[in-house]
């Protein structure tokens, strides 16, 4: 073999071992090095050993707000004023307080209240046992406290909706009853002549 | 100096050139394709979970609407996995005896979480937030598909960049009023180019902004 034989085969020889070596370690760096996709960072609700139930969520310790959370309004956050159900709102009702509390009224009460509050949601045709009908005189007496207090602390069969529904929703979820409730009875005479023209079309 | 190569080898060269260049060409092709198939990016293979949750069943059944449980998806990034107690409003009178739900019971007697399998999860450093979405139009079918159609969830989008891209690009291509967002049946009009460009000016999207590197990666 002459020198440049061997030197050309050295060469090949490391070189190629260096390059396959190389590709493999690039090949290994790419499929099995996934660091940047799953940091260290967690995610809400993400599995994290550091706590013994194995979640990285934690419960608030008892009697503690967290920030931003604080209410020091008695009827907003509780319907009472002194200790008594209010007959009041903390807030003006405006349209769009009108509009949040259809479309929160609608996500959330309806699957057993109803559209129209009479009861008779899909989840009570399933088997649940029927609430009462916004559209009794008993409840159409009650002060605007009362379905606030019903929402935050349950009732009956009905669970708590505190922890999916903040305050100001309930609150607009409230004035969205009482509009139900004078839906079905307001005088027609009481209309303008728009809506009552829309109505007798409606009804016919 | 003698010669290195037999002259037989100048046809095996040439052609070992092209068999590599086919090679590398065909690796190339079959890994792209992967990246992008099923098997690599879970789209459309349903995630089994602990408990059979059919949304099908909730959503199109019931009509239950998507924030019920989800109710975190407007004021966070998060948009929020129910806790126990929204199954069991319901589930505490109804179904009550099903084995089917003793996790959920189990659940909530012991106050452990049910441990769910998570089924979209974007990598650490693609920065996303359910609320903006929502509040500028963006429904959640347009990225979840027809969620009230799957008995068991699964991913309908790839969640990689180009797919996200193909929206921050053209909004008005999939952007909602946003009464609409949690409605499937909402059909786009004929002119949603048209209609989508209105939405995008009156929600104020700053498509400009859109395709930054760190509205993404922050």
């Amino acid at each position: 073999m002459t020198k440049t034989d061997r030197l050309v085969k050295d060469c090949f020889n490391r070189h190629a071992l260096r390059s396959a070596l190389a590709m493999f370690i690039c090949i290994g760096l790419i499929t099995g090095c996934n660091d940047m996709y799953d940091s260290s960072r967690i995610k809400p609700l993400e599995k994290n050993s550091f706590f013994t139930d194995g979640s990285s969520a934690r419960i608030a310790p008892e009697g503690t707000v967290a920030r931003g959370r604080a209410v020091n309004d008695d009827l907003l956050s509780t319907g009472r004023v002194n200790g008594r159900l209010a007959d009041t709102f903390p807030f003006t009702i405006t349209d769009s307080v009108m509009a949040r509390g259809r479309d929160r009224f609608t996500t959330f009460c309806t699957p057993c209240h109803g559209r129209l509050g009479d009861g008779g949601g899909m989840i009570v045709q399933r088997g649940f046992p029927r609430p009462n009908s916004f559209h009794t005189d008993s409840l159409r007496e009650r002060p605007a406290g009362y379905f606030f207090d019903v929402m935050t602390n349950g009732f009956g069969r009905m669970y708590s909706y505190a922890p999916s529904v903040p305050v100001e929703d309930r609150w607009a979820i409230v004035a969205y009853i009482r509009a139900l409730q004078l839906s079905q009875r307001a005088e027609a005479s009481t209309l303008s002549n728009e809506d009552r023209t829309k109505l007798f079309r409606l009804a016919q | 100096m003698a010669q290195i190569f037999h002259p037989s080898m100048r046809v095996i060269s040439r052609a070992s050139i092209i068999v590599v260049f086919l090679l590398v060409g065909f690796v190339g092709w079959v890994s792209w394709d992967m990246y992008r198939s099923g098997y690599f990016t879970d789209v459309n293979v349903p995630k089994e979970q602990p408990i059979p949750f059919s949304h099908e069943h909730h959503v199109n059944g019931l009509g239950i609407s998507c924030g019920y449980c989800h109710t975190s998806v407007e004021k966070s990034a998060f948009a929020g996995i129910p806790p126990t107690h929204t199954c069991m409003t319901c589930h505490s009178q109804i179904w009550t005896g099903a084995p089917m739900l003793e996790p959920v019971r189990a659940s909530y007697r012991t106050q452990r979480p049910l441990e769910w399998n998570r089924v979209h999860d974007l990598p650490d450093f693609a920065y996303f937030n359910h609320s903006i979405h929502v509040k500028k139009g963006m429904s959640c079918q347009v990225c979840h598909g027809n969620v009230n159609m799957m008995p068991l969830v699964w991913k309908q989008s790839t969640l990689q960049m180009a797919w996200c891209l193909d929206c921050h690009r053209q909004p008005e291509k999939f952007i909602r009023p946003v009464e609409e967002i949690y409605n499937f049946e909402y059909r786009p009009p004929q002119d949603q180019i048209a209609f989508g460009k209105e939405l995008v000016k009156k929600y104020d999207v700053k498509t400009k902004q859109l395709t930054d590197c760190s509205i993404c990666h922050r």
